[in-house]
C-alpha cells in the first residue's frame, strides 16, 4: 500500500510542475469562460453557428502556441469585452459582483441577529405556561389522570 | 395575558422569539427588494428593443439615424461612419457570415451595390459578431465590393433598433433613414425602395 501512496504523492506533487511547464492553452479550458455572443450563454453550452465559428477561431489560436491568457486577449481584441463571461470590474456590470456579496452579507446579518435574539430569548427561561386552566376542565384533567392510573 | 406577547424586551416577561425583530428585519428586507426589482428594471429597460425607428415608418416619417457613431473598417485601418457618405442614398446592410439567410441575401446585396453606384448611392455592410478573418472569407466567397465596417459585439447594431439577422436600413441623400428592413431583402423591394430615393435631389 505504501509504495502506491508514495507514488499518488509524487504524481500530485508532479501534476502543477508539470501544468507550469507546458502553459498550453485547451478548448474545453477556454470555452466556459467565453460568452456565445449571440446567444448570451457560455460557449461550452452552445452549440449554434456563431458560437462553431468563436470555437473555430479559438482551435486557430491555440494552434498557433497562444497561452490561455493570449487567446483570451485576442478574443477581445476580436469581439470586444463582452465575450469574456466574467463580467468586467468597472461600470454597471459591477453590480454582478456586488449583488452577491451583498445579499450574502446581509444573510449573514439576518442568521447573527435571528441566532442572538433566539439565543436571548432561551436565556430569559421557558415561554410562558399558557392561560390558566379553567377550573372546570381542572376538575376534567385530574378525574382523567385518576382513571388513567388505575 | 394575550398583551403579554405585545410587551417589549425590557419587561421582565418571557419574550417571543422573532416577534419584536419583524419590523426592524422588514424594512431592510423591503429595501433590498425594492434595489433588486429596480435592477431588474434598468435590466430589461436597457436590454430590450428599440422600436423609436419601427414607429418612424409606420408613421411615413424620415429620421436622423439613431447613431452616427464610426466602426472599424473590416479588412482595413481606422473607421468610418455614415457621415462619410453624405449626399448618398446608402443601403446599410447587417450581415454575419454564420447567419444563413445572410449568406442566401449578400447576392442581391452585390447586386443593389452595383446597380447604386453609378447613381450616387452605395451598400455599407456592417458585419456583426465575427472575427474579421470569417467576414473576409465571406467578403471573398461572395465577391463584395462594398465597403463593410465591424461592428463586433453588435453594440452599433442594437442602436437601430436590430431585431435579427439580416436587416437592412436606407438612409436618403440628406442622411435621413427612410426605409427599414427586419428580414431578408427581396429585388422587389430593392426595386420599390431604392430608385425613388435615388432619384431624388441631394
Amino acid at each position: 500500500m505504501r509504495p502506491v501512496l508514495a507514488a499518488l504523492l509524487a504524481l500530485a506533487l508532479l501534476v502543477p510542475v508539470a501544468a507550469a511547464a507546458t502553459p498550453r492553452a485547451s478548448l474545453t479550458d477556454i470555452e466556459d469562460e467565453v460568452m456565445c455572443l449571440e446567444c448570451g450563454t457560455a460557449l461550452n453550452v452552445s452549440n449554434s453557428k456563431v458560437a462553431d465559428q468563436e470555437r473555430t477561431y479559438i482551435a486557430e489560436l491555440i494552434a498557433q502556441g497562444m497561452t490561455k491568457q493570449q487567446v483570451k486577449d485576442a478574443l477581445v481584441a476580436e469581439y470586444g469585452p463582452r465575450v469574456l463571461a466574467e463580467p468586467s470590474d468597472s461600470g454597471f456590470e459591477i453590480t454582478a459582483w456586488l449583488v452577491p456579496v451583498l445579499a450574502g452579507a446581509g444573510a449573514l446579518l439576518l442568521v447573527g441577529l435571528t441566532a442572538r435574539r433566539w439565543r436571548r430569548a432561551r436565556v430569559a427561561g421557558p415561554g410562558p405556561a399558557g392561560p390558566a386552566l379553567d377550573p372546570d376542565d381542572a376538575l376534567r384533567l385530574d378525574a382523567e389522570l385518576a382513571a388513567y392510573d388505575r | 395575558m394575550d398583551n403579554a406577547r405585545e410587551t417589549d424586551e425590557n419587561t421582565d416577561r418571557p419574550q417571543i422569539p422573532f416577534k419584536g425583530m419583524r419590523a426592524r428585519v422588514y424594512w431592510p428586507v423591503s429595501v433590498a427588494a425594492a434595489l433588486l426589482v429596480g435592477l431588474l428594471a434598468y435590466g430589461l429597460t436597457t436590454t430590450g428593443t428599440d422600436t423609436t425607428l419601427d414607429s418612424a415608418m409606420a408613421a411615413g416619417e424620415r429620421v436622423a439615424p439613431p447613431s452616427r457613431s464610426g466602426l472599424p473598417v473590416l479588412g482595413g485601418r481606422g473607421s468610418r461612419s455614415l457621415a462619410d457618405f453624405e449626399g448618398k442614398v446608402v443601403l446599410v446592410n447587417v450581415w454575419a457570415s454564420w447567419c444563413d439567410p445572410c449568406r442566401d441575401e449578400l447576392p442581391l446585396i452585390q447586386k443593389a451595390h452595383r446597380m447604386m453606384t453609378p447613381r450616387g448611392g452605395t451598400v455599407l455592410g456592417i458585419d456583426v459578431k465575427e472575427n474579421s478573418g470569417a467576414a473576409l472569407d465571406a467578403v471573398e466567397e461572395f465577391g463584395l465590393t462594398f465597403p463593410n465596417l465591424r461592428d463586433r459585439d453588435g453594440g452599433y447594431v442594437r442602436k437601430w433598433g436590430q431585431t435579427g439577422y439580416p436587416e437592412s436600413y436606407v438612409i436618403d441623400r440628406k442622411g435621413r433613414v427612410a426605409a427599414v428592413r427586419r428580414f431578408p431583402v427581396t429585388q422587389e423591394w430593392l426595386d420599390e425602395t431604392l430608385p425613388p430615393l435615388l432619384d431624388e435631389p441631394a
